[in-house]
């Protein structure tokens, strides 16, 4: 994206943002897995299949537009 | 309306957990993070005002359609899906899709040919100082207000939602906006549009699914409604359009094809330069053609998380929601249906990650109305009219303090917006005043050479002053929304698309007119900026996955098939 200025791509930080988010989340929804919150459809445990999935999607972001690796 | 809200809710509707916080936390230190990253990039005028003219299509495109995907967005049109129905999709759909691929593939050559920093910056090289400093004051106004609402708006869906203090939220958010902007200019504006964008999607996406779960598929969300509100149509785009009494909107097909597909939208999408200040970002006119078509697959999509929940709240919510103006103790208003159902099905962790989507919603709202503000005012006030020649730096210093300025003004109109219940209404009109006869201006100085200065002064003149006229007659008297909206069913938001149908008509027969008596300028001078005299770099050794033209007609194709589905 910034061939000139040679930043950090924003795909990255968008990868850091779902990394950090999905691994919350998913803790959360593992924490609570035994006693659900009064929420409804809480016994699909959305949180964690929601939370992996951001966790899995922000680390291949990560990974693909690290700044430390070569184009 | 926002006021109302603040001053009748019954009770914070969630509570937040230590992960909720820290989700948020995290958000903030985030972008203030890159915001303090970007500041050792935004050097040039070039970089603070257009981030380097260096983003690539997607980073362009996404930041374009998510300039307008602010929580006001989406919580007014959720409202809007639950007071309308389906109806209110078409904003989405026919009063965006052929705008956005009509700026893709006609509009965008001239404004980046050109080389111009903004849409006024463009009518003072075809039309002159008087018509681009009239587009220029109005437009700084309005984003100036829009930002101040921004502000207040997220103060009170915090307060109504958290419970947190409305000072308190104003505070921060414009705070960190304003350290952010100020450091990175549009690098950090479109950088947290991005973010924004996924936050917003992951955020709001499951409430959807899970509504879906719950009802057991359309079919059955559609029998839950029918069951809840019998005798009303809320799940046919089209086919309640043919008489102004069929629909809840009191809306007649032809107010949304020409109101707001021909104009309203044609208008805000290719000439408000909110948006498409982030399309003048990119790195080529490609990039530049390709951003606005890019944006159109995802705009498209939006209604997904966000009519949708609306359409699956009339299904499952135990409660009726109220207009705002109506709303009393203990019950709600449309517009809180998104907070109602992300409390529906989200606990700790994924309430957090809703409240976040919503506050970098606002948040971007803030950053993308005070960054075009800055340009504007630099580029089209400040450079023309009180300091002609300076150095680049000066105006890259002027950029940074307006920041700052029009945040504090925001904050000022912010507070002003508490003494006024149904602010966001006149806003929008406000918008309406100037955008639609902009369009027509726009839209005849780059495909008619022969158009003069004058014509297009007197025309953009003309438009909005009838455009004034009209909003003010049919607010005094219900009579005129008969004979302007043709109907006097017709409810805000179909008199507002006759409003700007009839203003843009105004606008280009007027400038016809003028520019018939009046002298045209020289093609010396016309060169770029009118199309039979530009030439736009053609495409036909390119393969048709690369061309513009290509997706364009495709993002045309799958929105035809929508309508077709929801007819």
């Amino acid at each position: 994206m910034s061939e000139k200025h040679h930043i950090i791509q924003v795909w990255f930080f968008v990868g850091v943002l779902l990394l950090v988010y999905g691994f919350l989340i998913l803790a959360s929804g593992l924490a609570e897995w035994s006693h659900p919150p009064n929420i409804v459809l809480a016994e699909l445990h959305a949180p964690v299949w929601w939370g992996a999935l951001m966790l899995v999607l922000g680390l291949i972001y990560c990974i693909k537009f690290s700044p430390n690796r070569k184009p | 309306m926002i006021a109302m809200m603040a001053s009748t809710a019954p009770t914070t509707l969630v509570h937040l957990s230590a992960v909720d916080l820290g989700i948020i936390a995290f958000y903030f230190a985030l972008v203030l993070g890159i915001g303090f990253y970007l500041k050792r990039f935004a050097n040039t005028g070039e970089d603070f005002f257009l981030a380097g003219r260096e983003m690539t299509a997607w980073v362009a495109g996404l930041a374009f359609v998510s300039a307008n995907l602010g929580s006001l967005e989406l919580l007014g049109w959720a409202g809007s899906a639950y007071q309308y129905g389906i109806l209110a999709a078409h904003w989405y759909w026919i009063g965006a899709i052929p705008a956005m691929v009509f700026l893709g593939i006609v509009m965008m050559p001239f404004y980046y040919i050109s080389k111009t920093h903004s849409v006024p910056g463009y009518l003072q090289l075809r039309y002159g100082s008087a018509t681009s400093a009239l587009s220029a004051v109005t437009f700084a106004i309005m984003t100036i207000l829009m930002s101040g609402v921004n502000m207040y708006a997220m103060a009170v869906v915090m307060k109504v939602v958290l419970g947190w203090n409305i000072n308190f939220s104003i505070w921060v958010s414009s705070l960190t906006v304003g350290i952010y902007v100020a450091s990175g200019g549009l690098f950090s504006a479109i950088f947290n549009e991005v973010l924004q964008f996924f936050l917003i999607w992951f955020g709001a996406l499951l409430i959807p699914i899970l509504g879906l779960i719950e009802t057991g598929g359309w079919k059955g969300m559609v029998a839950r409604i029918q069951q809840n509100f019998p005798g009303q149509d809320y799940t046919h785009a089209w086919s309640t359009l043919g008489r102004f009494q069929d629909n809840p909107m009191g809306m007649h097909w032809t107010g949304i094809v020409f109101g707001l597909g021909a104009v309203q939208a044609m208008g805000y999408w290719t000439t408000d330069f909110l948006v498409v200040q982030r399309v003048l970002s990119a790195k080529d006119i490609r990039s530049a053609k390709m951003a606005p078509i890019i944006g159109s697959y995802f705009k498209m999509a939006v209604p997904l998380i966000v009519i949708l929940p609306g359409l699956l709240g009339l299904a499952v919510l135990p409660m009726h929601l109220v207009p705002a103006s109506s709303l009393q103790p203990g019950q709600y208003s449309y517009n809180e249906v998104l907070p109602l159902m992300l409390a529906r099905y989200c606990g700790p962790g994924l309430l957090g990650l809703g409240i976040t989507a919503l506050v970098a919603g606002f948040m971007a709202g803030m950053a993308g109305n005070v960054s075009a503000f800055a340009t504007v005012w630099t580029y089209d006030i400040y450079r023309p009219f009180l300091r002609k020649t300076a150095p680049d730096q000066h105006y890259v210093s002027m950029g940074r303090w307006c920041t700052l300025i029009g945040l504090v003004v925001s904050i000022g109109t912010a507070y002003l917006a508490m003494g006024f219940a149904s602010i966001m209404d006149y806003v929008q009109a406000l918008f309406g005043f100037f955008i639609a006869p902009l369009f027509g201006t726009v839209l005849l100085g780059m495909l008619w050479k022969r158009v003069s200065r004058a014509a297009g002064f007197c025309g953009l003149l003309a438009g909005t002053l009838s455009s004034v006229t009209m909003f003010t007659l049919m607010k005094l008297d219900h009579r005129w929304v008969g004979i302007f909206a043709l109907s006097p069913k017709a409810q805000g938001l179909a008199q507002d698309m006759y409003q700007a149908l009839w203003a843009c008509v105004t606008c280009v027969v007027v400038t016809v007119l003028v520019t018939l008596v009046t002298k045209p300028r020289p093609d010396e001078e016309l060169k770029g900026l009118v199309y039979a005299l530009t030439e736009v770099a053609q495409e036909e050794h390119t393969s048709f996955l690369h061309r513009p033209l290509f997706w364009g007609i495709t993002a045309l194709a799958a929105l035809l098939v929508l309508q077709i589905i929801f007819w």
